[in-house]
């Protein structure tokens, strides 16, 4: 028996506001990250479904998610050696505490 | 495979020529030969920006995912000019004891992200345009957080980082129902299925959501004021010169040519971004004590501004918006260039500071001041062209009512200017700032900007020069 498409759709789209939910919410810094990869790997679920279903005779999609899974690691890393950087100067890594620059 | 097509890529490969003897040059020179890295660099990049100053033909390569018209060559020139401006402003600060060591990361970094910008301009596909954008940004956190050692600088890199990568995730999302339902990722293929489904109109919405990101367009426009003031200053007038002036330049690109179908909904969608960011940004601005969270919301206000000449869709909207960016830098790398002078020996950066500046630096105050009536729109000054310009451009498609609010914020923005060329000329203070030699590296490129700020408005030439390219939808 073959899934439906639109299963993975939703699995997709729950993925992404998830991650949109828990950015705008979590109050660690490295879960904000986990957020945002859950955003980055929703689009990744979309593409490949998206091409294996409706456009099989090519492969745009698969290369898409590709690049988009190699753009999302040199993300990750640039974001976690400015959180470490953060951690050396705050000893925490908590949101509410980045709070010098503000209105 | 057939190498000629990276002969196309003109202006990319001099980039990545002076980026690779940059680097290597870094890595290998004597700590005696480092010393004229400054000067070097610069030349190396004025070379390059001479070399591609004169727009080629239009060409594509690698099947359409390269395009490359005159109007791409013109908005990289004014990339060009505008980078090897905030190199040379960057110099007082990169020759200080905490950052000279890093001084070849820099230049690496800042060019790295004009490469992504050049590859987000010349995009055919949407994949290649996703790469360039990131290439583009995630130096750019990095820039953001330079000043290891200060707490305000690490804040601004996460911020920016996190905020980033949250809108090229939305962007993202976007692009892939996008691809659902037109099953392509050519720019040239997409327009024939694009049919305003609402599905497709959805998906616009995200991709334009994580574009506004970048532009920092009212609502999202939250992180600008605080990576602004958090980043080092030279960073900062890049951020809010070159990185917006390619992103609105790639965004007009983008609508004209694949949401033309659905211009009726976006220019719906824009209307409305448009008379909030200027409001709000201007409301905002009045507030403001440090000088560089006071440029960050003007910033926010002038995209909006810009924004005025993508939603007529036309040619003349195309041409007042290039020339609007334009003259936005000259004006604003101006502001930054005295406040980072300033800045750098003095650490100064509030509006009180300022009382009395005449008294002590009549010519850094004359520069602000010219600066000031450019960003306001006050004629004979450049400013006042650009804005004339893009205003006629909305105004010729209709949108009268829109332009009446961008005037009656101009009105607004016009006090806010002002306060600081009060501050610096009427306002008395006990201890100004103390006079000081400005390093040569300054001066000349302060020179440049305020000829640019006098002249562009009144040589129509550069005008009649962009208007030459430029396309409708």
């Amino acid at each position: 028996m073959e899934i439906q498409m639109e299963y993975y759709l939703i699995l997709g789209a729950v993925m992404f506001f998830a991650g949109v939910y828990g950015f705008i919410t979590r109050r660690n810094l490295i879960a904000v990250l986990i957020s945002i990869e859950l955003i980055l790997n929703a689009v990744d679920i979309n593409f490949a479904v998206f091409n294996r279903y409706l456009f099989p005779a090519q492969l745009e999609g698969f290369f898409f998610t590709l690049f988009a899974i190699a753009i999302a690691a040199a993300e990750t890393a640039v974001a976690i050696a400015i959180i470490i950087n953060i951690y050396r100067n705050l000893h925490n890594i908590e949101v509410k505490n980045l709070d010098e620059l503000k209105d | 495979m057939d190498y000629s097509n990276f002969l196309t890529m003109r202006e990319e490969l001099s980039l990545i020529a002076v980026m690779v003897i940059l680097l290597v040059y870094d890595l290998a020179a004597s700590k005696k030969a480092l010393r004229y890295f400054q000067p070097v660099a610069c030349v190396l990049f004025g070379i390059h920006t001479l070399l591609n100053i004169v727009p080629g033909a239009a060409a594509e390569s690698f099947g359409g995912m390269y395009q490359y018209t005159p109007m791409m060559g013109i908005v990289k020139s004014i990339l060009n000019v505008g980078t090897l401006i905030v190199l040379m402003q960057a110099a007082g600060w990169l020759r200080r004891e905490d950052t000279v060591h890093k001084r070849g990361e820099f230049f690496f970094l800042t060019l790295t992200t004009l490469l992504g910008m050049y590859f987000m301009i010349s995009a055919g596909n949407f994949l290649f345009f996703f790469i360039g954008l990131e290439t583009a940004s995630i130096p750019m956190a990095t820039l953001a957080a330079f000043d290891k050692y200060k707490r305000q600088s690490a804040e601004a890199g996460a911020k920016y980082i996190l905020n980033a990568v949250f809108a090229s995730g939305i962007s993202l999302y976007g692009m892939s129902l996008l691809y659902g339902t037109t099953g392509t990722l050519y720019f040239d293929d997409m327009p024939v299925a694009v049919t305003g489904s609402a599905l497709q109109i959805a998906a616009f919405v995200f991709f334009a959501a994580g574009l506004f990101f970048k532009i920092s367009l009212v609502p999202f426009h939250l992180w600008t004021p605080d990576v602004y003031e958090g980043a080092p200053t030279p960073v900062t007038s890049y951020l809010s010169v070159i990185s917006k002036g390619s992103a609105v330049f790639v965004l007009m690109t983008i609508f004209y040519k694949v949401f033309a179908p659905i211009a009726a909904q976006w220019q719906g969608i824009l209307y409305g971004v448009i008379v909030v960011t200027i409001t709000l940004a201007n409301l905002f601005a009045i507030r403001q004590k440090n000088l560089k969270r006071f440029l960050a919301y003007s910033s926010v206000s002038q995209a909006g501004y810009i924004m005025l000449g993508v939603i007529g869709g036309t040619a003349m909207g195309m041409t007042s918006l290039v020339y609007y960016v334009l003259v936005y830098m000259v004006s604003n790398l101006a502001a930054f260039g005295v406040i980072g002078a300033i800045e750098n020996r003095t650490g100064k950066l509030t509006f009180d500071d300022y009382n009395g500046l005449y008294s002590t630096h009549p010519k850094l105050s004359l520069v602000m001041t010219l600066a000031m009536f450019s960003l306001a729109g006050i004629p004979p000054f450049a400013g006042f062209f650009s804005k004339f310009f893009i205003f006629a451009a909305a105004a010729e498609q209709g949108y009268y009512v829109l332009v009446l609010i961008a005037l009656l914020n101009t009105i607004i923005s016009l006090y806010y200017y002002l306060l600081v060329v009060k501050a610096m000329f009427i306002n008395k203070s006990d201890a100004p700032i103390g006079a000081f030699r400005s390093d040569n590296y300054t001066r000349i490129s302060l020179a440049a900007c305020s000829a640019g700020i006098l002249l562009l408005g009144i040589l129509s030439v550069v005008y009649d020069r962009i208007s030459l390219f430029a396309y409708g939808m």
